[in-house]
């Protein structure tokens, strides 16, 4: 009796690996028939990935500097920062991590661009019914909260090793703050100025492109930025299914205990990660300037 | 008698989660708001208003907050669906429309100015101005040119390109009233338009907008809490209390003939002089009598203020009262003006 209260009456051991076996079969068997499908479906993505980071490695370092710096200069408007990127790109160079920068600079851009193009519909859907938030806010607590390790198990079962899932892994982990931003984005919006759009007439498309996705940018802005730290932060992990970047020599760097090695590619991840956050905060705070100093 | 231009019959609306179920309470037992509100947990917004408002008038709804009036205007473009009821406007039932009827009864028929302007704060002030005309479909030159005739209209001139955010709180609702405007629909829609603003920027509002009617001659449904403000504007007044209706009538109806205490307590404090015309004390001559001879002659619109001196100076202390159409309405003298102005 006393053996039934200490010992939680789990399922039995046989039981148990029988049924974790069956799963694994399972998906092993989805994956034998599905996995070349998925491969060729994401194929056009892996061309553009593969091209993209070539392009970028290159071209000559003085170009992709110069388009740093009008980047920079175009997004925040401010010479402290389009003068701070400018030197961090440099230094990177110089200490050798050139190439190893703009692959990471290629698989961030790409993911950053699909998580946009993806998320934010999915925002808007979520905006516009609670039954739709109540489905999708547990998805993405998932997405964000469980180990990156375990979801990259199926990932590279289906799709083994390489780019592709690398990006998957660096989509789920950063797609959920653009979604969450935009949702409550629009959320946000004045009831009255919506009031107003509906005495005049507006249809609810009227309504979405004209005043709540316009009225939800500084926060939908604000979801950009964080899912570009996030994917960022995916880098050496996305390193270790296949993805060229500095992840690859931190990771080197951790299973050789080579601290300097480790310190100075982790540094630069660091400082692309400035950089993207004080372009993309400064832009956001742009975008509101219409707030301006207003009277009440 | 014509067609009224807005149609409201006994309008009903109740706030709470089983409204249709707790209406006969309200309709058919006669159940107040408050007894309502303690008993099964509903507020009573609109409680059997009946209401025609005609053509070319400004109709002034008159209400302590929470009485219901914010309540009944939005009903009349459906912002806010009725209880029961009816509601017609130019003898088109708006609560049959479907949603693609209701878009162009909004859109072409009615716009609405806010009591918080509830402006788009991130267009500026030449496309806050346009929007109904963007939502109509219009092309884009013709916008710019019909919005910048309001634009002109209402004193804004040169403000085109500056956001909300950065005018005062009078050239904000200069800004809504452009935009109300510039839809060139027949009837307007002012939610406690000028309650917002300061004494003084109210005042000139006023005049704006009675300017702007007596050229536009539009139907407006007015709201407002001040009293002042609605004797000033409206043509016809409807007092609400508690979403019922109290009375409804012209300025001196309401001054001279208050329907109850409620009534009577609002109207204490105002200049009564300003607001009681000729028209109310004009004593009709005896059948088939001329009338005396050397009085001077008033129109009878004329406000008991406007007309006191002339009183005082005429013989007998009397004057003679004209109608509209040039017909002779009778007579007034000086004690009976005292007398009024005394209640």
């Amino acid at each position: 009796m006393w053996e039934f209260l200490t010992d939680f009456p789990a399922i039995g051991r046989r039981e148990l690996a029988e049924m974790k076996k069956a799963i694994d079969e399972a998906f092993k068997g989805f994956s034998r028939t599905y996995g070349e499908g998925l491969e060729n479906f994401f194929d056009p993505l892996l061309k553009f990935l593969v091209w993209f980071e070539k392009l970028l490695i290159a071209t000559p370092w003085p170009i992709i500097l110069v388009i740093v710096g009008g980047l920079a200069w175009l997004g925040s408007r401010s010479w402290k920062i389009t003068a701070g990127a400018v030197l961090a790109f440099i230094v990177i160079g110089i200490f050798d991590m050139w190439e190893d920068t703009m692959a990471t600079l290629a698989i961030i851009s790409v993911a950053t661009f699909l998580c946009i193009l993806i998320g934010i519909p999915i925002g808007i859907l979520m905006s516009r019914s609670d039954r739709m938030q109540a489905l999708i806010t547990p998805v993405l607590d998932v997405m964000q909260t469980i180990p990156s390790f375990v979801y990259l198990i199926p990932v590279v079962m289906l799709l083994g090793i390489g780019k592709v899932p690398g990006l998957l892994a660096v989509l789920i982990y950063a797609i959920p703050p653009i979604v969450r931003l935009t949702n409550l984005g629009i959320r946000l919006v004045d009831t009255e100025v919506l009031e107003a759009a509906d005495a005049f007439g507006a249809s609810s498309r009227q309504k979405l492109f004209g005043v709540q996705v316009p009225l939800a940018l500084p926060n939908i802005f604000a979801g950009v930025n964080q899912t570009i730290m996030m994917a960022l932060s995916m880098v050496v992990i996305a390193s270790m299914i296949g993805v060229k970047g500095l992840g690859v020599p931190v990771l080197r760097a951790i299973s050789n205990q080579y601290l300097a090695l480790g310190l100075m590619n982790g540094l630069a991840i660091v400082a692309l990660a400035i950089i993207f956050d004080r372009i993309s905060q400064s832009y956001g705070k742009r975008l509101q300037a219409y707030r301006g100093q207003g009277h009440d | 008698m014509t067609e009224p231009k807005i149609r409201i019959k006994n309008l009903y609306k109740i706030f709470g989660d089983h409204p249709e179920k707790v209406l006969p309470f309200v309709r058919d037992e006669g159940m107040g708001k408050d007894e309502l509100l303690d008993k099964h947990n509903h507020v009573l917004g609109v409680n059997n208003v009946s209401l025609d408002i005609m053509e070319k008038q400004i109709q002034v709804v008159m209400g302590l907050s929470g009485s219901g009036k914010s309540t009944l205007i939005r009903h009349i473009n459906r912002l806010i669906e009725p209880t029961g009821g009816e509601i017609t406007v130019d003898g088109a039932d708006v609560l049959a429309m479907n949603d693609a009827q209701l878009r162009d009864l909004r859109r072409f028929k009615m716009s609405m100015v806010f009591q918080k302007f509830a402006l788009l704060p991130h267009r500026t002030i030449r496309e806050n101005v346009g929007y109904g005309l963007e939502v109509q479909g219009v092309a884009e030159a013709e916008i710019a040119e019909r919005t910048q005739h309001w634009i002109d209209r209402v004193g804004l001139t040169g403000y085109e390109e500056h956001y909300p955010g950065h005018l005062s709180g009078g050239m904000q609702q200069r800004v809504g009233l452009a935009r109300g405007l510039a839809t060139d629909a027949d009837i307007l829609l002012m939610d406690e338009a000028f309650s917002a603003l300061d004494p003084l920027i109210r005042f000139d509002m006023q005049s704006i907008l009675l300017e702007l009617q007596a050229e536009l001659h539009k139907t407006i449904v007015f709201i407002t809490h001040d009293l002042d403000e609605a004797l000033r504007l409206g043509d016809d007044i409807a007092i609400l209390r508690d979403g019922a209706m109290v009375q409804q009538g012209d300025a001196q109806d309401i001054v001279l003939k208050p329907a109850d205490d409620y009534i009577r307590d609002f109207i204490k404090d105002i200049n009564r002089a300003k607001v009681i015309r000729l028209r109310a004390l004009a004593a009709p001559l005896a059948e088939g009598a001329a009338p005396p001879d050397g009085l001077p002659t008033l129109p009878a619109s004329t406000v008991l203020e406007e007309a006191m001196l002339t009183m005082s100076d005429a013989p007998d202390q009397t004057v003679l009262v004209e109608r509209k159409d040039g017909t002779l309405a009778g007579t007034a003298t000086l004690t009976q003006a005292i007398q009024a102005l005394h209640g």
